[in-house]
């Protein structure tokens, strides 16, 4: 079925956005990466390491998947609109993952930071994607804003908890022109099948298979669940009831 | 002269450009980013600007994260 995730008018066949943080070594990571069939994988923007082996960039490049470079570990909008800066220039992208941290022990966004530096980026050209809390009130303020999309969270940053709150996601899902893309707190499958069954375009996640006992196995899982869960939510779920409905005929 | 390269503190007996900083650190020819007192500089220009007494330098790569 021809059901491409559209982003600021560029088409992607996987709704399964990587993350490449956590993984225990390249070659770990390269497998999952595959596994997962994603084509748009983040990056984040860090001091250059004289003694770093290896790079992910030239991972990414091998396997043909566009590079998502993410403003993790800014905690102010002036700090990552530089950073969007760097990446733009380091990657040739314009493309960012919007991320502004209120603080270290929750990783949850901050809003009014977040919002500042959206409507910076969006000024300067950037296409920004903004991981934003499960607000329904800010991801309309960061669309307003220009935003290509809003990326609400599941739960905290590696937290694995899932979806704590479905009544927003969907609340975000029901009022949103642009693509929802679930970003943070998938912990397994489910989660991201869930997040898919309610609405969102795609699933941005990394924790949940870097960590993995098996990585590549993981990833496979995330690929399966997102698509199922895709089509799922295109087939329509049958209304829950309080009572039995007999699947067989009652007569003959 | 003294430059802060990423956080660090280097002596030059004569003046450096941006693109010799850079080159302290890595010769990749891609995937790199530098800024010169929080403003960005554009590759194209590294070699045309000088660093003076001072100047704090950031030299960004992608790396492994989100």
């Amino acid at each position: 079925m021809d059901d491409p995730l559209l982003i600021a008018g560029d088409a992607f066949s996987s709704r399964l956005i990587m993350g490449t943080g956590g993984a225990p070594s390249l070659d770990v990571l390269d497998r999952a990466l595959a596994a997962s069939g994603t084509e748009l994988t983040t990056v984040a923007m860090r001091r250059v390491d004289p003694a770093a082996a290896g790079s992910v960039l030239g991972l990414l490049a091998d396997r043909g998947i566009r590079v998502l470079p993410n403003t993790a570990g800014c905690f102010t909008a002036v700090e990552a609109v530089r950073v969007a800066r760097l990446a733009r220039e380091a990657l040739g992208t314009a493309w960012v993952k919007l991320e502004v941290i209120a603080d270290e022990r929750t990783l949850l966004p901050d809003p009014i930071e977040l919002l500042t530096a959206a409507e910076q980026l969006v000024a300067d050209g950037f296409t920004v994607l903004p991981y934003t809390n499960d607000d329904p009130v800010l991801a309309r303020r960061l669309e307003q804003a220009g935003c290509a999309a809003v990326m609400p969270l599941g739960s905290p940053i590696g937290s694995g908890l899932g979806i704590r709150n479905p009544h927003n996601i969907e609340l975000i899902v029901e009022s949103a022109g642009v693509p929802v893309i679930l970003d943070a707190g998938i912990g397994t499958a489910s989660d991201a099948a869930t997040a898919m069954e309610l609405g969102c375009s795609a699933v941005l996640l990394a924790t949940s298979v870097t960590r993995a006992r098996s990585p590549e196995l993981m990833a496979e899982a995330m690929r399966l669940a997102v698509g199922a869960g895709r089509l799922a939510f295109l087939a329509g779920r049958v209304p829950r009831r309080r009572l039995a409905l007999a699947s067989s005929p009652p007569v003959g | 002269m003294e430059v802060v390269i990423n956080g660090k503190p280097h002596r030059a007996a004569a003046a450096i450009s941006l693109a010799q900083a850079v080159a302290l650190l890595t010769d990749a020819k891609t995937g790199v980013a530098a800024a010169v007192n929080g403003d960005v500089v554009r590759r194209t220009v590294w070699e045309a600007t000088p660093l003076s007494d001072g100047d704090e330098v950031e030299v960004l790569t992608a790396v492994q994260g989100g």
